[in-house]
């Protein structure tokens, strides 16, 4: 079971509480029903299901019940960091030189 | 029974506690403190289990969770009969009923031993090539045969009367072993004041030091140090020590899974204490201190009852005071195995010879056997051992061949070497290194905060091994953020060291044998199977394991993995690194399902929800079914009615005077705040804004994609204020869906959302005389058609508490909701019960709920949609807000597939027979005629009879339904085709005029 630092409570929790909820940083249009199919195609179906790094949105279900963002390493199931919905995608992980 | 192998003197047990036990109905004794496998060595008894595949005779190969043979059925009462109970840990307590397995008619004698006469036809792969065809007969008869030909152990029948319970702990150190490494470790890490857990899954701790007679530490004997060294750790306020318990997994962000076997070893356990308890331990540090595990000795007939690893034999003495025979011979290619014959000798015991692979090898213990006397040949193999039911002799050969010469015994004890337990750290994903002089694979590179030390670490001798544990156990408290204190390490006064040994197959069954010299005694895998399944094509040492099925038992191959890695890689010809090693995968020993399960079974395997009106119904006699966790009143059957004649009264009843329903289980949320009508713009595909308070309307959520998600009733309460209703299984996520575009897509909107389905209990009251049974009881509240229409809501009071009563309908009569705090719920349904009493009302359940809104066309999401359907599909368009310029799924529902003709469409069907219901789910075709696989247009998804109609009604999605009104359509079914009309969706007062009757 992971552990996971939710960045609202500041603190890390183990999974049970969480919830995933798929990749991060896919922003919906302000103007969505003028998007072309291609681009609501981009925006609703495609998904980049790395090896390695991944940003991803997870909710503190059983906690704050906030959405926040996550940095994972999907090969070795690490957490690199955790930050609140809405914060830019970080420029530099920590330990990501590993 | 007079013969008794205990050896007056030896071992640490006290005579004083006797402990009788059965074994295959045979009354024996033994001593407290014994295994079950002890036990039966004290009294003689070498023959316990039959193998699998061949049913061989086997006995005891170890002493210890590595056991492959000695495999029993433990007995309590009928419930509580336990499969494949490993002898070898298995405490002995007064009155324990044990069995052999795997035999037919006795253990003795017993007739699915023909197949080891057979056993040339049963060679690796064989259920792989033989059984193939004809292919049916895989199933019928095959299998089933196999099935019950083969198999460890029967499965219990009745369903366990024990329970299980689970604990979380957290710690700064978790040790995992508790022998003189893991003792040390535990020591250092506890003194520095941190957390320790310190688990061992013997009963006591010492791991080796329980057979390791040279072993002294401060001034002890090894064993009775740990005793000292772990009752000084149990006292200590920071340290937990726990006992019978294993490490079966090493999870992420050292996350480990132990099983503490509570009460298996008691006689009376009683009812307060568990079996098992499952501990799930989260440690800043893990110090792996799992050992190392004896390996046999690969030769001809290696199996017979009597050969056992040296080290057992010498726990079997050292321990338990038992001698494992009278007249032993060792087979050895290491020195470990000289300590054994050195033990059982000064014990008065004979050792014929001991024979040893090595040419020359010189060191102390081989000088002291020498000088003990014991007859040592160097350079010589086993090549063949004697006896069926027990060991009888083992003949001796030059390596490289030469004169045989068969010596009489009636044990031998065998060691290859040892093999380092790496099965924690390889399931904590470390990478294990193979070093070459050593032949052994040690942990690498490691993947957590864990460390290994000692013999699972590759570290050779007693001072090592405490050297290393002691600076780990001192580094992981510090690492975890205590401060370094003052400690004494113990100190080493004498230890014993093992050397190396050898990988594979012994001279005797070498390539051009077929002799059968066991690999994996548990599921019968031979040297030659192993070699087979490379000549037969198999390159990676996962699919030699997978055709051998060598270490797929539940052993897991803890003897058997290297020597059929070693045997692989010499076949290939390639260095052992190159093949590589199987995959480590928990459980480490085999766990029981009650441990895992816990608690969550029974009435606590999920929640049970239920309304405050649920105690009413059960009075009433209603039957009730599941609705997610919910429990719903389903019909309300009067004396001798079934379920038909229940929903037939039920829906006459309402549509003629009224019912009562409970909707209390539909999902509620209020959303509320200055924007909270621009957040219902955006999550539903209807207009809001214009809403007045006071009004209602129905509502339809998509998701991005265009297809209907939920429904409901929504109410506008004020202007900033929104009670929103949702299906009954959609309210979770309907509230998820909703926080998620609150939070993240829309966070600028000053919005709350409040679940409130577990605030309100509902009461439906839906007929003509809806308003005659409310109107009474009702504060505050005009109830006339022209104060409260259709669609509306009110705030006042009912009975006295304060209501939200709606005016809506889900039966197309005049209907009501009647919303109260739930803990009126049940008082005011009573009330309202008692006034519908004086109208001749029911009270009615689900599944008439279901016929009446079905005879008007109200679609249920999840039952006439599935999540392919979009408002237009379901014909909802006019529940579109045609000018809106955003809403989730206004893009979605665009797509070029969506808006597509030949769609499937929501449509009624009447079957030319009214007398016919349809089956929900039957497929749809245009001509019943064709060859199948017919073309399929659609299918059936809500069917009931309908007595208000006097006919059956369905409705069905049909490919391009809406233009087919009237068309024939036909319905395959097992006892013929049923032929069905396509109609309009209202089959009961089309015109709506009872909304207001």
């Amino acid at each position: 079971m992971l552990l996971i630092r939710c960045p609202y409570c500041e603190e890390e929790r183990p999974e049970l509480e969480f919830r995933n909820a798929g990749e991060a940083h896919i922003a919906r249009s302000p103007n969505i029903a003028g998007e072309t199919d291609d681009d609501f195609e981009k925006f609703f179906f495609i998904r980049s299901n790395p090896k390695g790094i991944i940003y991803e949105r997870w909710r503190h279900m059983h906690g704050c019940a906030r959405f926040f963002n996550a940095v994972r390493d999907t090969v070795s199931d690490r957490f690199l960091m955790t930050y609140k919905a809405g914060e830019p995608k970080p420029a530099k992980l920590p330990g990501a030189a590993k | 029974m007079s013969v008794t192998f205990r050896i007056a003197g030896a071992g640490r047990l006290k005579q004083a506690k006797m402990a009788g036990f059965s074994f295959d109905g045979r009354p024996y004794t033994g001593i407290e403190g014994d295994t079950l496998a002890s036990a039966l060595l004290a009294n003689g008894v070498h023959l316990v289990g039959r193998s699998f595949k061949y049913h061989r005779p086997r006995g005891f190969l170890s002493a210890g969770a590595e056991e492959p043979n000695a495999l029993v059925e433990i007995k309590r009462d009928s419930a509580r009969k336990t499969p494949n109970v490993r002898a070898t840990v298995q405490e002995l307590y007064d009155g324990l009923t044990a069995q052999s397995q795997n035999r037919w008619p006795s253990l003795a004698f017993d007739i699915g031993a023909v197949s080891n006469i057979a056993s040339p036809m049963l060679s690796a792969g064989f259920y792989y090539k033989t059984f193939m065809w004809p292919k049916a007969a895989w199933k019928n008869l095959y299998e089933p045969k196999i099935r019950a030909a083969a198999g460890l152990g029967v499965a219990p029948d009745q369903p366990d009367p024990d329970h299980y319970s689970a604990r979380f702990a957290h710690c700064d150190v978790l040790v995992l072993g508790g022998g003189a490494a893991g003792i040390a470790a535990a020591l250092a890490a506890a003194e520095t004041g941190a957390r320790v857990i310190l688990a061992d899954e013997q009963a006591e701790f010492g791991g080796s030091l329980r057979f390791e007679s040279g072993a002294r530490i401060d001034g002890q004997d090894g064993f009775a140090w740990a005793q000292s060294a772990v009752a000084k750790l149990k006292a200590m306020d920071n340290v937990r020590v726990l006992p019978r318990a294993t490490a079966f997994g090493y999870y992420a962000q050292n996350f480990v899974g132990l099983v503490e076997r509570v009460s298996d070893h008691l006689q009376n356990p009683g009812r307060d204490l568990p079996r098992e308890r499952l501990w799930q331990v989260r440690a800043r540090r893990v110090v792996l201190a799992t050992g190392a595990i004896e390996r046999h000795m690969v030769f001809a007939d290696n199996d017979r009852p009597g050969i056992m690893l040296a080290s057992a034999a010498r726990a079997y003495l050292n321990h338990y005071g038992v001698a494992v025979g009278r007249n032993v011979g060792v087979y050895t290619a290491n020195d470990s195995a000289y300590a054994a014959a050195i033990d059982l000798k000064k014990a008065g015991l004979n050792v014929a010879a001991i024979v040893d692979l090595r040419d020359n090898p010189t060191g102390p213990v081989i000088d002291e056997a020498r000088a003990l006397g014991i007859e040592i040949n160097f350079g010589r193999a086993v090549i063949r051992a004697g006896g069926k039911l027990r060991v009888s002799s083992m003949t001796v050969q030059p390596k490289n061949g030469g004169g045989e010469r068969t010596i009489p015994v009636d044990a031998i004890l065998m060691s290859a070497g040892w093999t380092p337990s790496v099965h924690l750290f390889s399931q904590s994903r470390g990478k294990v290194a193979f070093n070459d002089e050593t032949k052994r694979f040690v942990p690498g590179t490691y993947a957590q905060d864990c460390i290994s030390v000692g013999a699972c670490n590759g570290t050779d001798g007693l001072s090592a091994t405490i050297d290393e544990a002691y600076a780990a156990g001192a580094k992981a408290a510090k690492d975890a953020g205590s401060k370094p204190a003052k400690s004494t390490k113990p100190k080493v006064d004498a230890g014993e060291s093992w050397s190396r040994g050898m990988l594979g197959a012994a001279p005797g069954a070498g390539a051009d044998t077929t002799v059968k010299a066991f690999v994996d005694f548990q599921n019968d895998v031979t040297a030659k199977d192993i070699r087979q399944a490379v000549h037969e094509g198999m390159r990676s040492i996962e699919h030699v394991k997978r055709f051998t099925t060598n270490g797929m038992a539940t052993d897991q191959g803890k003897t058997s993995n290297m020597h059929g890695l070693a045997i692989a890689a010499d076949t290939l010809g390639k260095p052992i690194p190159q093949v590589g090693l199987t995959t480590f995968r928990a459980p480490y020993t085999p766990v029981t399902f009650g441990s895992i399960v816990g608690h969550a079974r029974g009435p606590l395997f999920d929640p049970t929800r239920k309304t405050a009106i649920h105690p009413w119904a059960e009075r009433q006699g209603a039957v009730f079914e599941d609705v997610g966790q919910w429990k719903r009143a389903w019909y309300f059957p009067k004396a001798g009615e079934d379920i038909h004649a229940a929903v037939d009264r039920e829906c006459v009843t309402v549509r003629k005077t009224a019912g009562l329903f409970d909707a209390s289980t539909l999902g509620k949320i209020e959303v509320v705040g200055p924007d909270a009508a621009k957040f219902m713009e955006l999550l539903y595909t209807n207009p809001w804004e214009k809403l007045e308070p006071g009004r209602c309307r129905y509502g339809i959520m998509l998701r991005e994609d265009g297809f209907i998600y939920d429904d409901g009733v929504v109410g506008r309460l004020a202007p900033d204020r929104f009670h929103v209703t949702t299906t009954t299984g959609g309210a979770p996520r309907v509230m998820n869906h909703m926080e998620d575009y609150l939070q993240t897509e829309f966070p600028h909107l000053n919005v709350w959302l409040t679940s409130i389905t577990e605030q309100w209990a509902v009461i439906a009251v839906q007929g003509p005389s809806a308003r005659k049974i409310i109107e009474p009881l009702v504060e505050g509240i005009d109830m006339s058609d022209e104060a409260l229409p259709h669609m509306s809501v009110r705030e006042g009071k009912i009975c006295g508490v304060p209501t939200r009563l709606f005016r809506m309908s889900f039966s197309g009569e005049r209907g009501f909701e009647v919303n109260v705090p739930v803990d009126y719920g049940e008082a005011v349904w009573e009330a309202l019960w008692v006034e519908g009493q004086k109208h001749g009302a029911c009270a009615y359940g689900t599944e008439s709920m279901h016929v009446l809104r079905a005879e008007k066309g109200y679609i249920i999401v999840g039952q006439d949609t599935d999540g392919t359907v979009t408002p237009n599909d379901a014909g909802l368009d006019w529940a579109v807000g045609k000018k809106k310029t955003d809403f989730v799924g206004i893009r979605g529902m665009a797509r070029p597939d969506l808006v597509a003709k030949g769609r499937k469409q929501l449509v009624g069907l009447k079957t030319r027979d009214p007398k016919v219901v349809l089956e929900e789910g039957a497929q749809i075709v245009d001509d019943p005629k064709q060859a199948i696989p017919m073309k399929m247009v659609g299918h059936v998804t809500s069917s009931y009879w309908s007595e208000n109609c006097g006919r059956s009604i369905a409705l069905a999605l049909v490919a391009g339904g809406r233009d087919r009104m009237g068309e024939t359509l036909y319905v395959p079914m097992p006892n013929g085709v049923v032929e069905v009309e396509v109609t309009g969706m209202v089959f009961f007062d089309e015109k709506g005029e009872r909304l207001n009757g």
